[in-house]
């Protein structure tokens, strides 16, 4: 344990989703209680057992040039608008080094995805078979490749310190923010943009979801399909986009005066050892992940007042994570407001751990936990004070801390932490 | 027929607008790919599959290399268009 860690800060936030095309109207949705869930009207959907999905409010190909949309995966436009946004908002006005405000050897870039570019792999084979190779693109590896996203986003803000892609499926988003904040805590970087991306709304990864019955088929009633803690939860719903943060050291940030949100006090990881895609059902695992958090010393657990849960509205896992918040935090569990932004989202995989970093850290800022919708009927194993409906209004003065939950298949738990200034 | 040097011009002005994003009275015959017109060496493959389509022609990998302006590419297309 460092005595004297560097403190981390989120100076900037961005995010496109199936509820805006940016961060601002993302939350401003979250807090209506509206559902990005859609019909998926395309042609290739009308034989899936699976009819429905959380597709990005805004196309990328309206907000980016085609010259450079046309070699990016979908993943990687995602990133590429979210970084964007998150590092203008950060008070970046170009790349480092173009505009003096941090040294491109001090900036890290880490963006991560579960899936990486599957819809160009697919698309590019469905090319070799109709056209033959020679029509192949060129840019179907860079395309590809799981890193391209964190690659782009590191080229388009000039980092040279490091680009990594952590992957560990749909806690990869939040594990990237968690290795940028590991950059600057080991005094690696000043600077690190970070977050999760994903585009996997394909007939492939849905088929292979759907045969795993992991996915609602509540086709009928799209936006009441994600219902975490629902009694009549049936799995999740597939979302796509990508949320993004810039994280800065205390003493950069002071010095460019630059404006933060809140801190990231840290990180909690484990790892379940259980089942491949299973969720250890007693929260074993997950409760190793907090406990691992609360044993690095970084936090007052007396400040918590706000989850946001991986929850994705599977039977199994939502209920295990709520078993595992009540094992470590005991009577805590009753004074912390639960959030399931997933219940409007849908579950964006390598995605879900960005936009929600960028909700949790929206939340402590605004000092309001989003809803979670779509609970008709509590489920009665779920023993914890979920914000239902409506949002809610965390205590308006002291310091507050909140966690952000993301698990992935391969059993990897990722608890981030953060707290208000 | 054969595509006239102003149709062969215009034809890979329009490739390279689509790929490159260059607009296309900017593509002119003394430019070059790389330097001028934002076409890298993965993005001149994709102009090079484009024009052989177009143009009814066979462009080989090793004769790529040669084709840095936009007049070799012209000159290579009418010596060799089928």
């Amino acid at each position: 344990m460092n005595a004297t860690p560097r403190k981390v800060l989120v100076t900037g936030i961005g995010a496109t989703t199936p509820l805006a095309g940016d961060s601002a109207g993302t939350w401003e949705a979250m807090l209506a209680g509206r559902s990005g869930v859609r019909p998926l009207d395309r042609e290739w959907a009308a034989e899936l057992p699976v009819r429905i999905a959380a597709t990005v409010a805004v196309e990328p190909a309206d907000v980016l040039p085609r010259p450079l949309a046309r070699r990016l995966d979908r993943s990687a436009q995602f990133a590429l608008i979210a970084a964007r946004e998150a590092w203008a908002d950060a008070g970046f006005t170009g790349p480092a080094g173009e505009d003096n405000l941090v040294d491109p050897d001090r900036l890290g870039a880490v963006i991560a995805s579960g899936i990486g570019g599957v819809t160009t792999l697919l698309d590019q084979y469905d090319v070799l078979r109709e056209r033959g190779a020679r029509r192949v693109s060129p840019h179907t590896v860079p395309m590809l490749m799981p890193n391209s996203p964190a690659a782009n986003v590191g080229l388009e803000v000039g980092a040279r310190a490091g680009v990594h892609t952590p992957v560990s499926a749909c806690a990869s988003g939040a594990e990237a923010i968690g290795y940028a904040v590991e950059m600057i805590r080991t005094g690696r970087a000043e600077v690190v943009i970070a977050g999760g991306t994903e585009a996997a709304i394909h007939p492939l990864p849905i088929a292979a979801f759907a045969s795993m019955m992991a996915m609602s088929k509540n086709n009928d009633e799209p936006e009441r399909a994600s219902r975490p803690y629902d009694t009549a939860r049936d799995g999740f719903v597939l979302g796509e986009g990508s949320g993004v943060v810039v994280l800065e050291s205390a003493e950069h940030a002071e010095r460019r005066g630059a404006r933060a949100y809140c801190e990231v006090v840290g990180q909690g990881l484990s790892a379940d050892s259980h089942h491949i895609a299973q969720p250890e059902p007693s929260g074993r695992g997950v409760a190793a992940a907090i406990q691992n958090l609360l044993d690095a010393g970084d936090l007052d657990v007396s400040q918590l007042v706000h989850v946001n849960a991986h929850a994705t509205s599977t039977p199994q896992g939502d209920v295990a994570e709520i078993k595992a918040l009540r094992k470590v935090l005991g009577d805590v569990v009753d004074g912390v407001a639960i959030s399931a932004t997933k219940s409007m989202t849908g579950h964006l995989l390598g995605g879900a751990g960005g936009i929600e970093t960028v909700a949790t850290v929206q939340a402590l800022y605004h000092r309001t936990a989003p809803p979670t919708v779509n609970v008709d009927e509590l489920d009665p194993e779920v023993d914890a004070d979920i914000v239902r409906g409506e949002p809610r209004r965390l205590p308006s003065t002291g310091t507050l801390v909140a966690l952000n939950n993301s698990f992935g298949f391969g059993g990897h738990n990722v608890v981030l932490a953060l707290r208000t200034l | 027929m054969a595509a006239t040097k102003e149709e062969i011009i215009e034809g890979l002005a329009e490739i390279v607008n689509e790929i490159a994003g260059i607009p296309a009275e900017e593509v002119t015959e003394e430019k070059s790919f790389t330097d001028d017109l934002d076409v890298d060496s993965l993005s001149m493959v994709e102009v090079v599959v484009a024009a052989e389509e177009r143009f009814d022609v066979k462009i080989p990998d090793d004769d790529v290399k040669n084709l840095k302006t936009v007049g070799d590419a012209v000159s290579y297309i009418t010596s060799h268009q089928g």
